[in-house]
């Protein structure tokens, strides 16, 4: 029951002189319950990508197939779709309109035409997941701080009880505070939701050490799709489409070449740690 | 979608045109409306179409941009025309029905209109499409800076226009961005009653409005860090001159004026 993409191509402002091709024969297919992150240098195209995931672009040339179906076959329901696939916009919180975060919370649910009961047990659930109590519901969304806004917006769109989250760059501009509440909140919504969630990002750091699956998109092209480790085994190639790969796997290749016998392909902190404990616990013992 | 919004924007091509200073584009698009007025039989439209088109051939911005950009227009010039075909009196009369008569001069006028406002918008849809937003303010600044002697004050205006000028395809963007946002949640923008379709709007306008105020408070933020104090002592890094170009440009401008001037006389 996936989502697809079938040698998607896409131009911005086909036929005119600011004509760009930023999709060039995109391949994927995304899972149910998968945790993928997509990465990719500023303007290689990844907001592009992941507006085809629920239909908001068409593409130019290619198909998108959900559980199989175009949806832009005769007849399809995308708005349907909308939520089945919640995306979350770069900067979700400047969508924000209504008087209190309750009711922008229930513009989603309401969309779907749904029971004013099951709305708001919908929009009560996911501001719980994403920790905004009681005291938020009445508040104006332009009184609340940047994180706890951008936490409001993701609401809006899980309150739609979506199969896949799509969200771009849900950390940008946030502090170190508010970045680890939105992990957090991701980490939560895994565990109890099960949903798939697909994280873009510009930053390795971010996305390594939580998902499952790293689709790098380069230049409009699919470059890598593979687990972090694998991807992160090209860490070179990474660094000349202007990414690189987490710092501790620099610091593991560092040790390596020194003659400590760690993995050079650790990519979380406490794989690291672990790695390393058992290369000195190893050297010890040889000597 | 939103971002269609061709009207006023920029097109980034090379061309005669888009290289001619900003003064002789302003002066040849006013100095063009107005032979739209002095025109007043078929042969001055025709030969104001003609040049339009030559000037747009010239300028290599595809016709498909401006026919686009004409789109907005389309019911102000239906609305127009309608009026004057049913609002102009006299003789030979056409048609009587009930309370509606058109007569043959409604007919003309209604014609004449229609490529009036067409030439009009295309013809200021030329000069933008070939002018940079900063160079039209440049231009408008330094041509019109005689007015300064009666208290006009040019460069304030001038700013005002280009910054307006600057956030048309931003906030178009923004528009396009926030109007996907909400359709991501759901929101239906292309069905309803009017009703319905007004209210729908809401989510797309609060947004944006909220969006236009933190950008104009930015903006000015940045220009008090910067110490913009208005027009007084400010000098230029490309100070604007004339080029032969500008002359023939000129020479063009003032040899169509007078055929139109002539072709009025005599027909
Ligand atoms: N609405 C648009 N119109 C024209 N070009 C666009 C538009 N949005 C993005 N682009 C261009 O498409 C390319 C990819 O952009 P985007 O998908 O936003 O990349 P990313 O999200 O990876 O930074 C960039 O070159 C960008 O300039
Ligand atoms: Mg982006």
């Amino acid at each position: 029951m996936p989502i697809e993409l079938k040698n998607v191509n896409y131009y911005y402002n086909r036929g005119t002189s600011m004509e760009v091709h930023v999709l060039k024969d995109v391949n994927l297919k995304l899972d149910r319950g998968e945790f993928i992150g997509v990465i990719g240098h500023t303007g290689s195209g990844k907001s592009t990508l992941i507006q085809h995931f629920n239909g908001l672009l068409r593409p130019t040339d290619g198909q998108v197939l959900y559980d199989g179906e175009d949806i832009f076959g005769e007849g399809y329901d995308r708005r349907a779709l909308r939520g089945h696939v919640g995306l979350v916009f770069q900067y979700p919180e400047h969508q924000l309109f209504e008087t209190d975060v309750f009711t922008d919370v229930c513009f989603g649910p309401r969309n779907q035409g749904l029971g004013e009961e099951q709305i708001k047990e919908r929009a009560e659930a996911s501001l719980r997941l994403v920790g905004l109590g009681e005291e938020f519901y009445k508040r104006s969304p332009f009184e609340l701080s940047g994180g706890q806004k951008r936490r409001a917006a993701i609401a809006g769109v899980l309150a739609m009880e979506p199969d896949y989250l799509v969200l771009d760059e849900p950390t940008a501009g946030l502090d170190p505070g508010g970045r680890d509440e939105i992990f957090h909140v991701l980490q939560t919504l895994r565990e109890e939701r099960g949903i798939a969630v697909i994280l873009v990002s510009h930053s390795m750091e971010d996305v390594a050490s939580y998902v499952h699956r790293i689709i790098v998109v380069n230049e409009g092209k699919i470059a890598f799709d593979d687990v972090p480790r694998e991807v992160f085994r090209h860490y070179r190639e990474l660094e000349k489409m202007g990414l690189s790969a987490p710092q501790v796997t620099y610091i593991a290749q560092a040790l390596r070449e020194r003659g400590l016998d760690v993995d050079p392909l650790v990519t979380t902190v406490p794989e690291a740690r672990d790695s390393i404990l058992k290369a000195l616990e190893e050297r010890k013992h040889g000597c | 979608m939103l971002r269609d919004v061709t009207l006023g924007q920029y097109y980034p091509v090379e061309s005669p045109l888009h290289r001619l200073d900003p003064r002789m584009k302003l002066s040849a698009t006013m100095l063009y409306i107005v032979s739209l007025f002095i025109a007043n039989n078929p042969a001055c439209y025709l030969l104001a179409t003609a040049a339009l088109l030559l000037a747009i051939r010239i300028s290599r911005v595809p016709v498909r941009h401006f026919l686009k950009g004409l789109r907005p227009i389309f019911m102000l010039l239906l609305i127009s025309m309608l009026f004057n075909l049913f609002l102009t009196g006299g003789e030979p009369v056409l048609v009587h029905w009930a309370i509606f008569t058109i007569t043959w001069p409604g007919v003309r006028q209604a014609i004449y209109m229609a490529v009036r406002l067409i030439l009009l918008i295309m013809g200021s849809a030329l000069m933008t499409y070939t002018t940079t937003p900063t160079s039209l303010t440049d231009g408008m600044e330094k041509g019109l800076r005689f007015l300064k002697a009666f208290h006009v004050p040019v460069h304030e205006i001038a700013m005002m226009m280009s910054i307006a000028l600057r956030f048309i395809p931003i906030l178009a963007d923004e528009a396009d961005k926030i109007q996907k946002a909400q359709m991501a949640r759901g929101a239906n923008f292309e069905e309803g009653s009017i009703v319905q379709r007004a209210k729908a709007m809401v989510p797309l306008l609060v947004p944006l409005f909220i969006s236009a105020f933190r950008r104009a408070t930015d903006l000015a933020t940045a220009m008090e860090a910067r110490c913009y104090h208005g027009g007084a002592g400010r000098t230029k890094m490309h100070p604007l001159h004339y080029q032969s170009g500008d002359r023939i440009a000129y020479l063009l401008l003032f040899a169509y004026l007078a055929f139109v001037i002539l072709l009025r006389v005599i027909l």
